[in-house]
């Protein structure tokens, strides 16, 4: 899997989730996702920059089209240096939430990509990867 | 000469106000190609070189200074202007840089040395910069207000039928948008004495679980005041993305479009739709 130019986008407020729902379906959209991939994967980058700046105070966001040689796709890395979260397996049990959410934003994006990895210290940060390939 | 004076030398030359005020109209007129005419340049230039040279006279070059006052306030007046009436960055600033060319003949004359002309472009460089930063400042607060008309053009409530309102979202669903959503709806079925509310969400991108909680509360705001609520506008897309996300609308109605939630109010209502017979006439 081979990265293209990598875009960095801060994550620090509400309107900067905005900016990052548009450069995602822009990337989605030259990937040639379908309508229904670029939504999801819009969707997926929209909750975890959101995670970013309500649990994770802030960071930002690493975004590039990666080709794997027979498709491409989008991968979008989420890094904040909050708290962290301190029990991974409760934060992927759907419905759990930490603030006022639904408890959805994190096992819900893991569903709407094709690859999610999440690496989580307390006290460091956490950083979460996901991949949407096209069909 | 003692050091103070080194590189001073550049401030009396300006006493020839005429010949470099002339030459600096001449120019910004050229420049802005007539969308600005003489006397008007001639009256907002003129007003800048009285305060600058009152300033300069004055003592010392810090455009920070309090004797810089008059000159700052008509700089930042010029800049905001500029980025309202829709002049680019460089033509505003240009306005400014236009005054080096304009003195040059006077510094020329005066056989002003080279170190005192380095600091008369300095000078006059902190100037373009002055102009430029409050430029920026005045196109961002248009930006700001901007929003906030959006903000308020984007939440119309509309009266589709007797007794149906609709409310048609368009763009992003943030917790202010969605504030102002709900009170204008709750409000309008109010005074309209509506019974059913239709939330179109169409123009929204993309459904995550912020909008949806946003959403969800709407509609029990709706319904707590004993009005029928229906979410249209589901497209295959967001439909999808919603279930993979695991959202639950529970008893909330839902339907593709507009068109559909309108008809089901108003059957809700009581309302039959029968097409009329071919041929039949129209009365």
């Amino acid at each position: 899997m081979t990265g293209m130019d990598s875009q960095r986008h801060p994550i620090v407020t509400e309107s900067d989730v905005v900016r990052v729902r548009q450069v995602v379906r822009t990337l989605a959209v030259a990937a040639k996702l379908s309508l229904v991939d670029q939504t999801k994967m819009v969707t997926a980058a929209s909750e975890l920059a959101r995670n970013t700046l309500v649990y994770g105070g802030g960071g930002e966001m690493m975004i590039d089209l990666v080709d794997s040689g027979r498709r491409r796709g989008v991968r979008a890395v989420f890094i904040d240096t909050g708290p962290g979260i301190p029990d991974l397996d409760l934060a992927l049990t759907e419905g759990w939430t930490s603030g006022s959410g639904l408890g959805l934003g994190l096992t819900g994006s893991r569903r709407l990509v094709d690859e999610f990895a999440i690496d989580s210290s307390p006290g460091v940060g956490t950083t979460v990867r996901v991949v949407k390939w096209s069909r | 000469m003692d050091v103070g004076d080194v590189g001073d030398g550049w401030i009396e030359p300006l006493s020839e106000r005429d010949e470099v005020l002339t030459r600096w109209v001449e120019r910004v007129a050229g420049d802005l190609r007539a969308r600005l005419s003489v006397p008007e340049l001639q009256r907002e230039l003129g007003e800048i070189y009285t305060a600058l040279t009152v300033a300069l006279t004055a003592g010392g070059t810090d455009l920070r200074a309090e004797q810089f006052g008059e000159l700052r306030a008509l700089l930042a007046d010029l800049s905001s202007g500029r980025a309202r009436q829709g002049f680019t960055p460089r033509e505003t600033a240009g306005t400014v840089f236009a005054l080096k060319e304009a003195a040059t003949a006077v510094m020329e004359k005066r056989n002003v040395g080279y170190r005192d002309y380095v600091r008369f472009s300095e000078f006059i460089d902190e100037l373009g910069l002055f102009t430029f930063e409050t430029y920026v400042r005045t196109r961002d607060q248009v930006i700001v207000e901007q929003s906030n008309q959006l903000l308020e053009l984007s939440t119309p409530v509309i009266k589709l039928w007797e007794g149906v309102l609709a409310v048609p979202l368009v763009g992003t669903l943030d917790s202010a948008r969605t504030q102002m959503v709900m009170e204008s709806l709750l409000e309008a079925l109010v005074s309209t004495g509506s019974r059913h509310a239709i939330i179109d969400i169409t123009g929204v991108g993309a459904v995550d679980t912020q909008v949806a909680q946003h959403l969800l509360k709407t509609v029990m705001a709706a319904q707590l005041m004993g009005a029928d609520c229906i979410i249209s506008g589901i497209r295959p897309q967001i439909a999808q993305t919603v279930v993979s996300l695991g959202i639950e609308f529970g008893e909330i109605v839902t339907k593709a479009t507009l068109a559909e939630a309108l008809a089901l109010a108003l059957r809700r209502d009581g309302f039959r739709f029968v097409r009329r017979a071919a041929g039949a006439e129209i009365r």
